[in-house]
């Protein structure tokens, strides 16, 4: 670890205390996780601490870990994972916090303490379906009008269950079940870490 | 009396200001904007989910495809993220001719970026003139990768290829006489860098022209002059990055403040505003043309001293040289398990981001040690300066608001993606 992450990775085991779940350091880069009950109230610290000043929140994304691995996923299905940056300090933090209930995923919405993640919750509850508490506008963002469905989800078909096209009978546009049948032109394939070395 | 309601408009998704498929809602009050609500998402490919389906090498052409007025940007977020997944060095000239690359294409892009915005407001000199230069700059994206726009150049571990020794030239046609054809090859005699190097010499002049076209302008300054201003605490607290950010004077650049590549050998400027306006931020996109001229000819420099290779020898990454494949049995089976079965990156999540010409564009991999991401993320400027566009655009004026989806310099590509 720098010297530099080393500084920051103090700072957080000290400001945070029992709020850390987990701290990890690899490639050069922090991740810090949270329990979905401490997410809200370390976000506003992580932004208000003077020592710590996560002015900017650059990027929020849902994950979906279901088939991580092609093995089974032993926690909790849903996560939210969010870029954060420090102008004044120069750091970047990753914050994660997965989200209780595989049924109906929840975590409290972050946007009181940083208003531009407005959009990037409401993208993630219209493709994984995290419902943001809080959130004061939480409409669908990227998928049409009236889409059933969460498409970035592991079990969501990449084909889509419907398709779309002018009827001239009708006059109108209509939707009708997929007729694209799903295929894979490279499959997946995870190795283990030994594969292809010499004996 | 009579009754006077707001109304709403449906700014879009059809509207030429709209630059793509915005569809904004905006509720009014006479002229004056009270509400502004894009609806987004008409050009939405899920290019996230579709990256989940193919290799890292299959999934690069799909970042050209995103902000399709700054491509090799994005490409080069996606090649650093893999990169760090996989601990690779990339050859010293390769990063030297990625940092020309994202410079042109800066260029490219604020050429681009302020000739609409000129189009917008209704100033129609200046794009013509914009786009004279950006197809000089698009040859050069043809001369290294075949195409103009979606060059697929940047690779994980270096770029496809070497520079080309010679620049591609004008034939003769019979609607060009022979001294049309030897004016217009004239820059295009040498090779590649030779035309770049020409071409820097003569782009300062250019941005000269514009600036007299645009900047002390009386129309220019009524519709840009305190439209769209921007507090820096807004703008740290919106989420802006690059341009819109230092238009509201905050000096931050990733260039200079987590330099990537060779950006720290470079010698250049970050150029800031002060009030957060629209003409502000024209300024700012001006002058960083500038700053990117300069340094486009500092790696010309460096390019012509300093032959060696582009892209990394490790083969289980980048593929092996074309001579060899056809002679070497291990060679060609790298070659055929690379395009095959595509390169494995060990388990791991990471995220790189790069000063793109909008602002900070970001690729965030999560890995679970196979052939295909298990999840990519991409973090686009644009999105989050959208956003914002409810809280610039109130109470100005429905025109103003033209002037202000202009100046955000949004792509649909990248915000739908």
């Amino acid at each position: 670890m720098t010297p530099k992450l080393q500084r920051l990775n103090d700072r957080l085991l000290d400001v945070l205390g029992e709020r850390v779940a987990a701290l990890t350091e690899r490639l050069g880069e922090l991740t810090l996780e949270v329990r979905a009950a401490d997410y809200l109230s370390t976000a506003q610290m992580l932004r208000d601490h003077p020592a710590l000043r996560f002015a900017q929140l650059i990027d929020l994304c849902g994950i979906d870990y279901s088939t991580y691995g092609d093995r089974p996923w032993p926690r909790e299905r849903y996560a939210v994972a969010l870029q954060l940056l420090s102008l004044e300090h120069n750091w970047r933090l990753r914050l994660r916090a997965f989200c209780p209930e595989d049924a109906l995923p929840r975590l409290d919405s972050v946007i009181e303490v940083w208003p531009s993640v407005n959009w990037f919750e409401r993208e993630a509850f219209d493709l994984f379906g995290i419902v943001f508490e809080g959130h004061p506008d939480l409409r669908r963002i990227l998928t049409d009008y009236g889409f059933v469905g969460h498409p970035f989800r592991k079990d969501f078909p990449m084909s889509g269950y419907v398709e779309m096209r002018y009827d001239p009978e009708q006059r109108r546009i209509i939707y009708e079940p997929v007729t694209i049948e799903p295929r894979e032109v490279t499959p997946r394939v995870v190795r283990d870490a030994a594969y292809g070395e010499r004996e | 009396m009579a009754e006077i309601r707001n109304y709403t408009v449906n700014f879009g998704p059809q509207h030429p200001a709209a630059h793509g498929v915005l569809r904004l809602v905006l509720e009014m009050d006479g002229e004056v904007v009270q509400r502004a609500d894009p609806h987004i998402g008409l050009l939405h490919r899920a290019t996230e989910k579709l990256a989940e389906q193919r290799t890292y090498i299959q999934s690069l052409p799909y970042m050209d495809r995103l902000d399709y007025i700054s491509m090799m940007c994005s490409e080069h977020a996606f090649c650093m993220a893999v990169e760090k997944l996989l601990q690779i060095e990339v050859p010293i000239r390769a990063q030297y001719i990625r940092v020309m690359f994202d410079e042109i294409t800066r260029i490219l892009n604020h050429l681009f970026g302020v000739a609409t915005l000129g189009l917008d407001l209704g100033a129609m000199t200046v794009f013509l003139y914009g786009f004279r230069e950006r197809e000089d700059l698009l040859d050069c994206y043809e001369a290294v990768s075949g195409a103009r726009m979606h060059a697929a150049y940047f690779r994980p571990g270096g770029v496809y290829r070497d520079l080309p020794e010679a620049m591609p030239k004008y034939q003769a046609q019979h609607t060009r006489n022979a001294r049309t054809l030897e004016d217009m090859n004239r820059n295009r005699q040498g090779s590649l860098l030779d035309f770049i190097e020409d071409f820097t010499e003569r782009f300062p002049k250019c941005v000269d022209d514009y600036e007299t076209l645009l900047t002390d302008n009386r129309i220019w300054k009524q519709r840009t002059v305190g439209i769209g201003v921007v507090s820096p605490e807004d703008a740290i607290a919106w989420g802006f990055t690059g341009p819109m950010l230092r238009g509201s004077g905050v000096a931050w650049d990733l260039r200079k403040k987590q330099p990537y590549e060779v950006y720290d050998r470079m010698d250049f400027d970050v150029v800031v505003g002060t009030n957060g306006d629209t003409y502000d931020r024209y300024l700012v996109r001006v002058d960083e043309m500038r700053q990117s001229n300069r340094i486009i000819k500092q790696c010309v420099d460096w390019l012509r001293k300093n032959p060696g290779p582009v892209i990394s020898d490790d083969h289980k990454v980048a593929p092996p040289h074309r001579v060899d494949m056809k002679a070497n049995m291990e060679e060609l089976i790298h070659h055929f398990k690379l395009f095959t079965e595509g390169m494995h990156v060990p388990e791991g999540e990471s995220y790189s981001g790069v000063e793109g010409p909008k602002g900070e564009f970001g690729v965030y991999f999560i890995s679970d040690g196979a052939n295909k991401p298990y999840r990519m993320r991409l973090r686009s400027p644009a999105f989050t300066h959208l956003s914002a566009i409810d809280k610039m655009a109130r109470g100005h004026m429905l025109a103003d608001a033209v002037a202000i989806i202009s100046t955000l310099d949004i792509v649909f590509g990248e915000i739908d993606r």
